[in-house]
């Protein structure tokens, strides 16, 4: 139990590194020296000491938003397993509160962006609905196929279990379910080729246009919830991909932590080497996810 | 276009007022739209106060193909049978008319203001505004589209990024962009009025801020006409050294425009590296004239620098080095599926709506037409040294993208042929006082198109009127056009491949 609070709390704080980590891959392939490791902490510190602006047109929903978004993230971050050691909270079934944690977080981002009144706001909010709903699925029929080739109904029983021979056994299962996972992780957590973090062009955003109207400690809550689902969905896709058990708990979780580096590297990558998706074009791409969980699916059915 | 009403005159002519065919109102109107149905296109269009109560219309209209240009004009007062309807390209012209002068385009399908400024003849306001009460920029109709699910998305003044002002309505129907409207005259300064009684010693950096990345073009087609009215010849190597100059705000701008298309669909290499290299190219018009954006180069008369062997052998091994880098960045951007995806198919224009809307430069170079000074009206250095015409056919932002490479291939074959066979001889001549009574009409290509500059002066060789038509002013509304039936999000993405200036149609 103490090793999963340690644990708990070691994402917790460690969680903003990794999009810094994003942040200098992508600045070395475009020649940069790019912002420091710790920028996201920096931010995080400066926002938090400034006062919000609110406006008048908005309600209780407004700064309700980030606060619950925070908190849903916060209970969802407890379900997921480092590595192979067991979550803080692990029971079975968790994996569809923890993909409805995540939900819920959507849905106050969501009417908080719409709570604004924005013609922008509600763009963003529309566009994040629509690919969430092809997004969910494939998130829902992975887990699905990971819980019957693994045999069990909790995160952290699942991905216990996973070891090199579950790949040897089931190696197509696995990787077509990496593969959905890997582009659910890019399209929530708002990376290219669906969504780009980095731009300042308001009518091609999708998550980032729902925030533009929070400010200060609201708006710390945001980026930090944002940190923490970049984590808790990597960890997910990490620990399929390098389901390596050393048989110790310090450097099972030093190799855990290195392959959560490595993840927000190829991230880094990915976003270096190509475009984004015309927004038409993203749906058809979350599809393919779908298409992978269920083909994982039927894999283990048969 | 034939017989009386038809004068032909040549890029840089200087002729007398009293020589300009004068045409009653319908016919001027007649031998506008005759002229745009057999291959001519409308240059410049705008009005002049005469005596009393009388507007003198003055219509520029050019045949590409023929290289000639031709000009017109007719007296009215307060209202004459609108253009638009039938020749589309006259649209903006026209609000124009009516905004400075109160002249009344009957019906005009879409008469509103351009810029939001007081009229400049007393008591004529055109919507018959009070003129007591400050007009304030954007305060006005807009189309509108109703029905269940249609939406209005208004983007700007304001912008998210550090650019300039200008207020975009979309009409929406979920993503799918129905109608666009761009209302813009936030920058407006007046300029055009502030040059009459010139040559003053202020004008030439307002030529120079016109539009601020087009120092060259705008400041050479100033110079071109001032130096057209005083008969002055300005000497080979001045000539060359404007050649230099001008390619290489073209070679930056495209530089930069290629690097933030690139940025727009987050495709990071070629975003950074063509930031960097825009730098680079601008860092060359430093080392001729101390400054990145070459302000104080064009001299009325010649330039204000001349280029020693020593700083050639530099220019030309840096230039070398640039465009080498530029090379890499640029093809990454041909070579990548995802980059191409974006590009392609996405803000098409086609050749016929550019006719129509007589679009210029980059946009129409794209839809195929070939529209071109350099080509098409040369003058100074591009006299002896032609560039081709770069075109492609798909007109889209692929289109506008790929031309505005073909074009810096083709500035920086011209500009390594200039530097190594520069001509000898000073870079200056001084400048006579400027004839009386007469008119002068310059082109220069700049790097976004055509600029068009219409002196004339009054008894005393002063400027008596200054029209400046920046190549933005004919775009805009391509713009507009190119978004129909886009999904909204890629408007940002159709809005650089036009990449059109606000100060320079707003003036």
């Amino acid at each position: 139990m103490i090793a999963a609070w340690l644990n708990f709390l070691i994402v917790l704080f460690a969680a903003p590194f990794l999009l810094g980590i994003v942040n200098r891959t992508k600045a070395f392939f475009a020649g940069r020296r790019g912002p420091p490791l710790l920028q996201l902490y920096y931010d995080l510190a400066k926002l938090l000491r400034k006062s919000a602006v609110i406006s008048r047109t908005t309600g209780f929903i407004f700064w309700l938003g980030p606060v619950a978004g925070l908190a849903a993230v916060f209970c969802a971050a407890m379900m997921v397993p480092f590595g192979n050691a067991r979550a803080l909270v692990a029971f079975n079934g968790d994996l569809i509160l923890f993909a409805y944690l995540l939900g819920l977080m959507r849905f106050f981002t969501v009417i908080a962006a719409l709570d604004t009144g924005s013609a922008f706001e509600g763009m963003g909010a529309s566009r994040e609905v629509q690919f969430a709903v092809l997004a969910e699925p494939a998130l829902f029929l992975g887990l699905a196929a990971l819980t019957l080739q693994t045999g069990h109904f909790s995160l952290s029983d699942i991905y216990a279990s996973l070891t090199w021979e579950t790949w040897g056994k089931a190696g197509p299962t696995l990787a077509l379910i990496a593969a959905a996972l890997l582009i659910v992780f890019l399209a929530e957590n708002c990376r290219v080729p669906v969504d780009d973090p980095k731009t300042h062009l308001e009518l091609t955003m999708i998550h980032e246009v729902m925030v533009l109207d929070h400010s200060g400690p609201d708006f710390a809550a945001i980026l930090y919830s944002a940190a923490l689902k970049f984590w808790i969905l990597g960890m997910l896709i990490v620990r399929l991909a390098v389901p390596v058990t050393l048989g110790h708990p310090l450097p099972d979780g030093i190799l855990f932590l290195s392959s959560m580096v490595v993840l927000a590297v190829l991230i880094g990558i990915i976003e270096s080497v190509m475009a984004r998706l015309r927004l038409t074009k993203v749906p058809q791409l979350l599809i393919v996810a779908i298409a992978f969980s269920i083909l994982a699916l039927i894999l283990e059915m048969r | 276009m034939s017989g009386a009403a038809f004068l032909s005159i040549r890029n840089g002519d200087i002729l007398r007022l009293k020589d300009v065919p004068h045409l009653a109102p319908a016919e001027f109107r007649d031998h506008i739209l005759r002229g745009v149905d057999s291959g001519w296109r409308i240059v410049s269009l705008f009005g002049k106060p005469i005596a009393d109560r009388y507007v003198r219309l003055y219509a520029v209209m050019a045949n590409d193909r023929q290289g000639s240009l031709s000009l017109c004009s007719a007296d009215v007062t307060d209202q004459y049978p609108a253009l638009t309807g039938e020749c589309p390209q006259a649209h903006w012209f026209e609000r124009e008319i009516a905004e400075q002068w109160g002249v009344i385009p009957k019906g005009h399908p879409w008469l509103k203001p351009v810029r939001f400024h007081e009229v400049y003849r007393f008591g004529t306001d055109a919507w018959g505004r009070d003129p007591s009460k400050k007009i304030l920029p954007g305060v006005t109709d807009f189309f509108q589209v109703r029905g269940e699910e249609v939406h209005e998305v208004a983007v700007g003044p304001v912008h998210a990024g550090v650019i300039e002002p200008g207020h975009f309505r979309f009409q929406c129907h979920g993503e799918k962009v129905f109608h666009l409207e761009i209302s813009l005259g936030y920058q407006h300064r007046g300029v055009e009025r502030s040059l009459i009684g010139a040559p003053a010693k202020r004008v030439f950096h307002y030529m120079e801020t016109l539009a601020g990345d087009t120092t060259i073009g705008h400041a050479t087609a100033y110079a071109q006409a001032m130096e057209t009215l005083a008969r002055c010849k300005v000497p080979a190597r001045a000539q060359a050294l404007r050649g230099v100059m001008l390619e290489l705000e073209r070679l930056a701008n495209h530089a930069g425009d290629l690097g933030a298309l690139a940025g727009d669909v987050a495709y990071l290499p070629t975003a950074s590296y063509c930031g960097r290299i825009r730098g680079d190219f601008l860092n060359l018009s430093a080392l001729i004239c101390g400054s990145r954006f070459g302000r104080g180069m064009i001299l009325p008369g010649g330039v204000r620098f001349d280029l020693d062997e020593k700083n050639i052998a530099e220019l030309l091994s840096r230039l070398n080095g640039i465009y080498k880098n530029l090379c890499g960045a640029v093809n990454l951007l041909w070579d990548s599926p995802s980059v191409m995806n974006r590009f392609e198919g996405t803000g098409t224009l086609s050749a016929e709506a550019c006719e129509n809307l007589g679009l210029v430069g980059i946009p129409a170079r794209a839809c195929g037409l070939e529209r071109d000074i350099r080509f098409d009206f040369p003058a100074g250095i591009y006299r002896l040294a032609q560039l081709p015409v770069s075109t492609y056919t798909s007109g889209d932002v692929f289109a506008r993208a790929y031309v505005r490479w073909l074009e810096v291939q083709r500035s920086v074959d011209f500009l390594q042929n200039q530097l190594a066979t520069m001509p000898e001889g000073p870079v200056s001549e001084t400048l006579a006082h400027p004839a009386s009574e007469t008119l002068t009409v310059s082109l220069v290509e700049g790097w976004r198109g055509e600029i068009c500059h219409v002196a004339m002066t009054d008894k005393h060789g002063h400027i008596a009127h200054y029209k400046v038509v920046d190549p933005s002013f004919h775009n805009w509304m391509g713009l507009a056009m190119a978004l129909r039936g886009e999904p909204i999000s890629d408007f940002p993405l159709c809005n650089k491949s036009f990449n059109l200036s606000y100060c320079g149609h707003d003036l």
